[in-house]
């Protein structure tokens, strides 16, 4: 039985989110470095989709319209006009602070995920939105002078010892959100990238996203799709094809145990 | 948290390498969105509340009798009808517009939601996560319509068990452990039939 085989019943039931606890952590793990399970899972929930559409019924109430446009118009008028959101430009992440910039990050992803967690509750929606809202802006707050374009940042090392590549992941497995900052990081030749992995505590590397230097070294990864729940062991980097690769295929440069 | 510092490392393979029987990503050909629709999703992403109603009148009830069907109660279908509009306006980039249409992406996450709720349990999975890739074209309610005729027909040409596992798990969301306890059936038997069920409803729109 190939490995493929060994998942096929199991994505099955995945594709119905009928998979849970450790089953599930174990395929989320090999559907991290399987594209031909990920492409079956995408076609499972569509077949599951085709027996979701097989059934028809009456049409919703009238009123169920009004309810909604009343709480999408408050939902925007309590949250201001839309943003589109953009990837954060590497060249707000200097070397400074990194443990201050990936707590705030960390803590601010994290608080998003509740917020929306939280949102998606009608009946809880306008006293806890309000109160992340305003947790939103202090955080945003605390970290405007880390991320802003405008900010300065220096780097004081020892005057006898040359910079250093150096890597800082910080990982929170129960949320799923990961925070990896580089320093120093030698420049790549051409179709080249940095790949970061989650070397979990059984199994294979993880890609955990791919990354450039900028012309001073410096890059990151934020939140990067991970299978959920995973125990991290280490984190590793390779250097990869620029498009990735979904395991290792040249030496360790770096490696960290977690503290 | 777990804190890692990567400092230089003296060069070592890693023991798992490339995996051959590893392939590829497969690019098979994917239905299009519909234009309209794909240009009502991007208005949501600027808080267009009138591509919202749009796709609210298109979907509506693709959506509610998804949820009434599963849930059997219009109250609670309603609840879980204005839940899956809500996140569609606060997170419309989570559809993925190359992948297929937006009537299966929303029944998907429909039918994901009313089991949460009859089952009185946190949704696992985030709709961001929720990718599929559906042949027909079911962008319009003529499609939609012949779609389910052929699937009651792949259905209706399944043995009963087989189908019965299949609609246990998809409307009621029971575990294949529960369908085993309940058949009497061994656990592998419930999977197997649940995966070749999904299959067989797939191949009924490949001939």
């Amino acid at each position: 039985m190939t490995e493929h085989e060994q998942y096929a019943d199991d994505l099955a039931l995945y594709a119905l989110d009928a998979l849970h606890g450790e089953d599930r952590v174990r395929l989320d793990a090999h559907l991290a470095a399987c594209s031909a399970c990920r492409l079956e899972l995408e076609q499972l929930r569509g077949d599951a989709a085709l027996l979701a559409l097989s059934t028809t019924g009456p049409h919703p109430p009238q009123r169920a319209r009004k309810r909604l446009l009343d709480a999408i118009a408050k939902d925007q008028e309590s949250r201001g006009p839309k943003i589109v959101p953009t990837t954060p430009r590497r060249s707000w992440w200097g070397v400074l602070g990194w443990a201050a910039t990936a707590a705030v990050i960390v803590f601010a992803l994290s608080l998003w995920k509740e917020n929306a967690a939280l949102k998606s509750s009608l009946s809880a929606a306008n006293s806890e939105s309000a109160r992340n809202a305003r947790e939103l802006e202090d955080l945003r707050r605390i970290a405007a002078p880390i991320i802003a374009p405008e900010a300065q940042h220096i780097t004081l090392v020892s005057t006898k010892t040359p910079p250093q590549p150096q890597g800082k992941a910080f990982y929170l497995r129960n949320r799923n959100s990961l925070v990896f900052l580089a320093n120093n990081m030698p420049s790549l030749p051409p179709q080249k990238a940095y790949e970061l992995w989650l070397i979990p505590t059984t199994g294979a590397p993880i890609p955990a996203g791919l990354f450039k230097p900028d012309a001073h070294g410096s890059a990151s990864i934020v939140n990067p799709p991970l299978p959920a729940g995973v125990a991290a062991k280490s984190f590793a980097i390779t250097v990869e094809n620029e498009s990735g690769s979904p395991v290792p295929t040249s030496p360790i440069l770096m490696m960290g145990a977690g503290e | 948290m777990f804190r890692s510092a990567l400092q230089i490392h003296q060069p070592v393979y890693f023991v798992h390498l490339v995996d051959k029987e590893e392939t590829e990503r497969l690019s098979s050909p994917q239905p299009q969105t519909t234009s309209p629709d794909l240009a009502l999703v991007t208005g949501l992403k600027s808080g267009d509340q009138g591509a919202m109603a749009q796709l609210y009148d298109r979907y509506s009830s693709v959506v509610y009798a998804v949820a009434l069907r599963v849930l059997g109660d219009t109250g609670a279908a309603e609840d879980v009808l204005q839940e899956v509009f809500l996140q569609l306006w606060r997170k419309p980039s989570a559809f993925d517009a190359a992948r297929g249409s937006l009537a299966s992406w929303l029944a998907v996450i429909t039918r994901n939601r009313a089991i949460d709720s009859l089952r009185k349990r946190r949704p696992e999975t985030d709709i961001e996560d929720v990718v599929l890739s559906v042949a027909p074209d079911l962008a319009g309610e003529a499609d939609r319509n012949r779609a389910a005729e052929k699937v009651r027909g792949a259905l209706g040409a399944m043995s009963a068990p087989q189908r019965s596992a299949l609609e246990m798990a998809y409307w009621q969301g029971m575990s294949h452990t529960e369908i085993a306890d309940k058949t009497g059936e061994p656990l592998g038997t419930i999977k197997t039939r649940i995966r070749s069920g999904l299959i067989a409803l797939r191949k009924a729109f490949q001939t």
